[in-house]
């Protein structure tokens, strides 16, 4: 589904990715870990089409297209979803407003019909309960006000609607208790298909404790130190990063 | 600034195309005899041609001004032409008199002069360069007693209603252009709704400049009587030209007591191209004075014009008056607004609200000046101001003028002002969810706006969000 090759991107004159590549396929949770700093959330920006990185080489092809060759809305349109980090605040416009303003446009994008807010409201009623989320919370602005436990579950509500193929949450854990925790790792559970693919950036393993992934990557100064399965995760909860770092020449 | 916001603010004006009718046009230059001449051609009473005589005599003594933030060519007065007419427009009977090239252009202009506005429930007078072409529904409106006609018909056929408050809120002597205007007006519309009647309709006004060298100068009173209620909506549109054109209009506005007057203004008059040429000066006078209890409403959508200079005002003269205000200004390419209002709180427990959405792409100067002013007598007057601006790039300017005088130790103020930049993350996340960039930044600045819209009656509220999204067109990059 999606192939990263070689990747290489830098923030101005900054190089932060220095030679990336990864597989994911179809059916497949992976987790990319790393301490800060190591190019976890630019790799989850660059999937998703920020214009603030620029690829200086390497590919990435997406279902058999160059991903790098679409814009974001049409990387989003075929599929791919970034539960951001740090959500922005769109003040005025209400949540159901935007949530159907996007499910259309992806809609449109496949040739279907656009659904009107009638039609639209029960289907997210029904993706509401996933996340645990008051109905109320639609009519209110788009993260505006929003705490932060709020914020992330919104972003998995959004994702619950919009039905990716490839979906990365970046950081998705961070600022949230145990019981939101928990809540939206089951919204991201519960969304999975043998059809789609879940790209999980975080830094702690406790996550994982809930999303299990099959494969877990340590990014660490621009590139992938090591690749293992889910018990990898494990090791780092116990031991840390250090061990990983010096032998693969990256400061701490 | 990235590409996005550069190519979304830079869209054709839709509008810029000319009728090519034949106009009764006066020669350029202004002088007594012009006076004269335009007030012969609308066969208008000896009262009116001294009262524009005397506004003329008071015109040659002042000065523009030059206080507002605003850079341009000053007006050469004698280059213009202050009288056109669409040749065919004789008195009228019926709409199916009317030319049927003026019937096209507003229908390209999206408004249908025939019966089909029927439905939609809204009455329409139609302006084009200096005459009313025709105003729609007539019969319904008669048979609620509400008067709506050009307002050259109701100097022949209400004189007594035009003595009694034309130049009562807005005198000829206020400024230099309610001066020039009260000298030269051609035409305009009029509203009368009488004691304690809700005017059935939404009534429109559309004002269209056609000829070249040719301003504009309408004037419109609307006068609601006690207990009355109306409803009203302007739009304007004009051709492309590269030369600058001035529209220098007067709106009175009369809420006796308990009477409800809500003014909606939507202006897409040409603003000139993306290097500042041509355009629209569009230098405006308009008040209102609300007596006891009543209300009167400004919603202003301003996306149009080279320049623009107005402030909608209320004079809250009768005790437990509600002035209000709702304004989005748009400046984009080399567009400048210097727009605000005035709040004169006279009697006791008067209320006024501010809300100003100033947006600014391009290299475009937005300016916002306001005025609240509680007179001794006030007790108990209150304002609430929100001044928010919108930076769409970083070339573009967004200025806050406030002036607050207060007389009155009981009343209550409040100001708040903001200044926001729509953000490239705020449009990246737009597009991670597959809007793409103009869908993106209408979305923003429709939020933005959204205390504003949701003021505007329903059929145009859509129609404001549209244009909004039109004139920031390639102001993201």
């Amino acid at each position: 589904m999606l192939r990263i090759s070689d990747l290489h991107a830098s923030a101005g004159d900054k190089p932060i990715l220095k030679g990336i590549s990864l597989d994911v396929r179809a059916g497949e949770v992976h987790a990319i870990m790393g301490p800060n700093g190591s190019g976890k959330s630019t790799l989850a920006q660059i999937i998703a089409g920020h214009p603030g990185y620029e690829v200086t080489s390497g590919s990435i092809s997406y279902e058999g297209e160059d991903l790098l060759d679409l814009d974001a809305e049409e990387r989003a349109q075929r599929g791919v979803f970034l539960a951001f980090q740090y959500p922005v605040e769109i003040p005025g416009v209400t949540n159901a407003y935007f949530l159907r303003a996007a499910y259309n446009e992806i809609r449109k994008a496949h040739g279907e019909e656009e659904v009107d807010p009638i039609e639209f409201l029960d289907l997210v009623e029904e993706k509401l309960k996933l996340v645990d989320m008051d109905p109320a919370m639609l009519h209110r602005s788009v993260n505006a006000g929003f705490s932060g436990g709020e914020k992330k579950r919104n972003e998995i509500l959004q994702m619950a609607v919009l039905a990716p193929k490839l979906a990365v949450l970046d950081e998705t854990d961070s600022g949230l208790d145990i019981d939101a925790l928990r809540i939206v790792a089951n919204g991201v559970n519960a969304l999975k298909r043998p059809t789609n693919a879940t790209v999980v950036v975080t830094h702690y393993q406790r996550l994982l404790d809930y999303i299990i992934p099959d494969h877990v990557h340590v990014l660490a100064g621009g590139r992938i130190i090591r690749s293992g399965g889910k018990e990898l995760a494990h090791e780092l909860e116990a031991k840390g990063y250090d061990w990983l770092l010096e032998p693969a020449g990256v400061g701490a | 600034m990235s590409a996005s916001i550069e190519t979304l603010v830079n869209k054709e004006y839709q509008y810029g195309f000319v009728t090519d009718i034949e106009s009764d046009t006066i020669p350029v230059g202004l002088t007594e005899e012009t006076v004269r001449l335009i007030s012969a051609k609308k066969q208008e009473p000896q009262w009116l041609l001294d009262w524009r005589l005397k506004a003329f005599r008071r015109w040659l003594t002042m000065t523009e001004p030059s206080w507002p933030n605003v850079k341009y060519t000053k007006v050469d007065y004698q280059a213009q032409t202050y009288y056109s007419a669409p040749k065919s427009v004789k008195p009228l009977q019926s709409l199916d008199e009317v030319d049927p090239e003026l019937l096209r252009t507003y229908e390209k202009l999206g408004i249908s002069l025939t019966e089909q506005k029927r439905l939609s429930g809204v009455a329409v007078d139609a302006i084009f360069d200096s005459v009313s072409v025709g105003t729609t529904m007539k019969d319904e409106l008669k048979k609620a007693g509400v008067v709506f006609c050009s307002f050259g018909e109701a100097v022949h056929e209400h004189p007594d209603l035009i003595q009694k408050y034309l130049g009562s809120v807005v005198p000829y002597s206020d400024n230099f252009f309610a001066a020039l205007n009260s000298a030269v007006f051609s035409d305009g519309s009029f509203v009368f709704v009488p004691k304690g009647v809700k005017c059935p309709l939404e009534l429109s006004t559309y004002f269209r400049i056609n000829a070249a060298e040719t301003g504009q100068f309408e004037r419109t009173l609307i006068v609601a009587e006690e207990g009355a209620s109306v409803s009203y909506l302007e739009g304007c549109t004009a051709p492309k030209r590269s030369t600058n054109q001035l529209h220098a209009a007067v709106v009175e506005l009369i809420a006796l007591d308990d009477a409800t007057i809500k003014y909606s203004t939507v202006q897409n008059w040409y603003a000139g191209d993306a290097d500042g040429v041509g355009g629209i000066y569009n230098f405006v006078t308009k008040r209102g004075k609300a007596m006891a209890r009543a209300k009167i409403s400004w919603t202003q959508v301003e996306t149009g014009s080279a320049i623009t200079w107005k402030y909608p005002s209320v004079i809250l003269q009768g005790d437990d008056s509600t002035g209000e205000f709702y304004s989005v200004a748009v400046v984009n390419n080399h567009q400048q607004a210097d727009t605000g209002t005035k709040m004169i709180h006279i009697g006791r427990n008067t209320k006024s609200t501010i809300i100003s959405k100033g947006i600014s792409a391009g290299h475009g100067q937005n300016s916002y000046r306001g005025q609240v002013k509680v007179l001794p007598k006030a007790e108990g007057a209150r304002n609430y101001t929100q001044c928010d601006s919108m930076l769409i790039g970083n070339k573009c300017g967004a200025h806050t003028f406030p002036y607050i005088e207060v007389a009155n130790d009981s009343a209550t103020l409040e100001h708040e002002a903001s200044t926001s930049k729509i953000g490239e993350d705020q449009i990246f996340y737009c597009k991670q969810r597959g809007l793409n960039t103009e869908h993106a930044i209408s979305l923003i600045v429709a939020g933005f706006c959204k205390e504003v819209f949701k003021e505007l009656p329903m059929e145009f509220a859509l129609e404001a969000q549209q244009l909004l999204g039109i004139s920031l067109e390639g102001s993201v990059g």
